[in-house]
């Protein structure tokens, strides 16, 4: 009889520029399952690495946003088309991660896809809603269309590890962002599984850029870089958050913060209405009014 | 450095009785006539020697009885005394606010909050000369446009804003448009009673209280506007007016019972606001500096770019955030339209500020022409070119000579900081691709010019600026309806429009 077959086990880590580097830093911290069983190693993400990221996610700035709209449109639904390929693995994960029977994680799973089919539709649409043509009282032609703000530092729920990291990403690379992700620092595998998904989807690399590590060593220095235009600060533990935005005002970046009253951990990221929402994608938007002299 | 901006100063003083003096072409070639002397009369303006605060639908004295001096710019001789506000005031003001909000503005349907807008709309329409008078004696800008642009703008504002009060179900499909409560404004002295109309107008038509706190050099135009709540018989504490110095607006943006804060003015304040309410839920929009670049192609209609290069700069003394500070001219026009701007700028005139042929008022205040004067001085110790036109200016008032600056390179100070102040720095570039790298290397982006007749490049160009405003073959054009607000570190947030509203409201599921 032959002997039993052991595991080949997945190596977890960052995703920069649509490579999959492990950090400068040689660091790595250990993840555990919810019943504090050891899941994997996982990188420990150095300011390094995230200046690394933020200019991946500049170089791809302009290429993605010069993009046109349904084609950012079909790239996200093609993202979905591969997460539901990879269902199994990520059901696998997330009840892993999160502590949830298998059903309850199918669900999730589930979810996270059909989040990235209903923004993919709204790629071509949200300029129609938050456009205007504006009908000034004198003779020019004037409208406001939305543009994407640059990149975005994007600080992902703490526990929702693959839904509520979804549900706060799809809006920002829809209209053309880029991002770095601070991936939830005790539930960090489902976000680099579907990092892996990014890379063979056909989104360019470094419009979506992923690190894991420590939030209180990485989220001071993304929150301080100049070259980081806004900040969603959904997954921000709430003793950092003054300090976030203080170092954030210094160059003025657009702030997407939580409400406060509303806890990340029993955020309902499962109820539609409230977790799929075109504001989150107006968010990160600039509007530009454009004159013009109406004569023969 | 008082004599690099009046060269001509002792050798032809103007006299009292004709505060503005003869004019001169370029190049020394004085203009073969003279204006005469156009006044607006001062009459209308009825100053009081002091004035109180504004709070709770009633004037008051500052906390500590402290009153401040408001200097008309143009004469530098005192207007009228005016209440100093104090942190204790502005918590008296938030509190009426907050009172008025619970009581009254916020549980008023939208369709009477409306007629109340309608009414000041109407009012300010009613009182507009002796608005633009006062305007213009307090802050120094040429009656022609406070008369022309501010006043009727920002009766234009509540009139626009008054229509949405009752209609904020159809401004946002699917969601309940809910007044965030009270809000805290602070405005600049560069456009006083416009950037009121701004600030008051959305904040009141979405069912918000107000407190606000005017330019400490420019109260009197706030001052005024609180009489016309008292005409319009708004309900006490819904708008309440707090003059007072920085500090005190910092207290305003600090007190924890204020839950919107918008602020217009420099982006060094700016991020001392933002951090100001960092770690907070209040909503915050921030319209901030700028050095716009104003683009001119070759194939540019020249007649028109001058227009607009000059009224992008030389507008309201160019103090003006989205002034188009820099102009970026194709190489092969540069030499001839140069000539022809500097033939242009001789037949600006500077003066009165209360005379009906002014171009360019007073600026606003001592410290901003010690700004201007510095930043101009160092441009030409950097190197550039300074041209500024024969003309003479008053005896007294805090004036500055329409000033151009050519050589400029892109590092030069004057290239980079927002002087605002009536100083044109000049730029050449080759290809389309150069402009674009020069007019978005700043880490402005409030607004930008573009001239050519090519429509294509037109919207290439559009899309290429990483500005909030782009004015095509025009510039410096404002209209209640129109989104205005900045890119990076101009701010965020837009004034105007139905994008306007947004800044005001909390959006609820139906």
């Amino acid at each position: 009889m032959a002997a039993p077959r052991i595991d080949v086990r997945k190596t977890y880590k960052l995703y920069i520029g649509g490579e999959f580097p492990r950090s400068e830093s040689g660091r790595s911290y250990e993840v555990a399952g919810s019943d504090g069983a050891p899941l994997a190693n996982a990188v420990r993400g150095s300011r390094k690495d995230l200046r690394d990221a933020v200019r991946a996610a500049r170089k791809a700035f302009e290429p993605w946003a010069a993009r046109t709209a349904m084609n950012r449109g079909q790239v996200l639904y093609r993202v979905a088309e591969l997460m539901e390929g990879r269902r199994d693995q990520f059901v696998t994960e997330v009840a892993r991660a999160e502590g949830l029977r298998d059903a309850r994680a199918r669900a999730l799973v589930d979810l996270s896809i059909d989040r990235w089919v209903w923004y993919a539709g709204w790629a071509d649409k949200i300029g129609q809603i938050l456009g205007s043509s504006n009908p000034v009282a004198a003779p020019y032609f004037n409208f406001t269309i939305p543009e994407p703000t640059g990149v975005v530092g994007l600080v992902a729920s703490e526990t929702s590890s693959l839904l509520g990291l979804v549900s706060r990403l799809a809006p920002v690379v829809v209209s053309g962002n880029t991002t770095v992700i601070i991936a939830s620092e005790t539930r960090p595998l489902p976000a680099v599984t579907l990092a892996e998904v990014l890379a063979t989807s056909d989104l360019p690399g470094g419009v979506v850029n992923l690190l894991t590590g420590l939030k209180h060593e990485l989220l001071p220095v993304l929150a301080a870089h100049v070259d980081v235009d806004a900040l969603d600060l959904w997954g921000a533990p709430p003793d950092m958050q003054a300090a976030l935005e203080t170092a954030a005002a210094d160059d003025i970046k657009r702030l997407a913060r939580r409400p406060r009253g509303v806890a990340d951990a029993r955020f309902d990221w499962t109820d539609d209405q409230a977790a799929q929402r075109p504001e989150w994608i107006a968010a990160f938007l600039e509007m530009k009014t454009v004159w013009h002299p109406v004569g023969m | 450095m008082t004599t690099q901006t009046r060269p001509d100063r002792a050798i032809a003083p103007a006299s009292p009785a004709r505060p503005i003096a003869s004019w001169g072409l370029g190049d020394g070639q004085a203009i073969p006539w003279e204006y005469a002397p156009a006044p607006e009369s001062r009459d209308l303006v009825k100053l009081k020697d002091r004035y109180g605060l504004f709070i709770g639908g009633r004037e008051v004295a500052a906390s500590d009885g402290a009153y401040f001096t408001s200097v008309d710019p143009a004469t530098e001789l005192p207007l009228a005394e005016v209440a100093r506000g104090t942190a204790a005031d502005m918590d008296r003001a938030v509190r009426a606010a907050r009172g008025a909000f619970r009581r009254r503005w916020g549980r008023l349907p939208g369709k009477e909050r409306a007629k109340y807008l309608y009414r000041i709309a109407r009012i300010l329409q009613e009182r507009s000369r002796e608005f633009a008078v006062l305007e213009s004696m307090d802050s120094g800008k040429p009656i022609k446009e406070s008369r022309d642009v501010d006043v009727p703008l920002a009766a234009a504002h509540f009139w626009y804003y008054a229509g949405w009060a009752d209609k904020l179900e159809y401004a946002f499909p699917g969601r309940v448009a809910r007044p965030l409560g009270v809000a805290g404004q602070v405005i600049p002295w560069n456009f006083p009673l416009l950037m009121l109309a701004w600030k008051i107008a959305p904040a009141l038509a979405a069912g918000n209280t107000v407190v606000l706190k005017p330019a400490s050099t420019t109260p009197l135009s706030a001052l005024l506007f609180a009489d016309v709540c008292r005409q319009a018989n708004l309900p006490a504490g819904v708008v309440n007016i707090v003059p007072g110095p920085g500090e005190v607006g910092m207290s305003l943006v600090r007190h924890p019972d204020v839950d919107k804060v918008a602020f217009t003015g420099s982006t060094e304040i700016g991020r001392k606001i933002a951090a100001g309410v960092a770690g907070t839920d209040k909503a915050l929009t921030l319209e901030l500096g700028g050095k716009a670049a104003n683009i001119v192609f070759e194939d540019a209609p020249l007649d028109q770019a001058i227009e607009g290069i000059v009224n992008g700069i030389y507008f309201n003394q160019g103090e003006v955030c989205c002034a188009g500070s820099r102009l970026l001219v194709q190489e092969s026009i540069a030499d001839p339209l140069i000539d022809r701007l500097k033939d242009r700028l001789a037949t600006i005139r500077v003066g009165d500020p209360l005379d009906k042929n002014t171009d360019v008022g007073a600026i606003n205040s001592r410290a901003q022409l010690e700004k201007i004067t510095e930043l101009v001085a160092s441009g030409q110790a950097e190197g550039a070119e300074m041209y500024q036109p024969a003309c003479n200016l008053p005896e007294r008032g805090y004036f500055f000579r329409p000033t151009l600056f050519t050589n400029v390179a892109q590092s030069h100070r004057i290239a980079r900081e927002e002087i605002f102040g009536p100083v044109l720095s000049v730029l050449t570039f080759r290809t389309p691709e150069e402009a674009v790298e020069k007019a978005n290397n700043t880490p402005y982006g409030l607004s930008a010019g573009v001239w050519t007749e090519k429509g294509s490049r037109i919207l290439a160009m559009v899309k290429r600026m990483k500005a909030g405003v782009v004015w095509a073959n025009t510039f410096n054009r404002f209209d209640p309806t129109s989104p205005f607000g900045g890119y990076k570190e101009s701010g965020y947030g837009r004034e105007g429009g139905r994008h306007g509203l947004i800044s005001y409201v909390r959006l609820e599921d139906r």
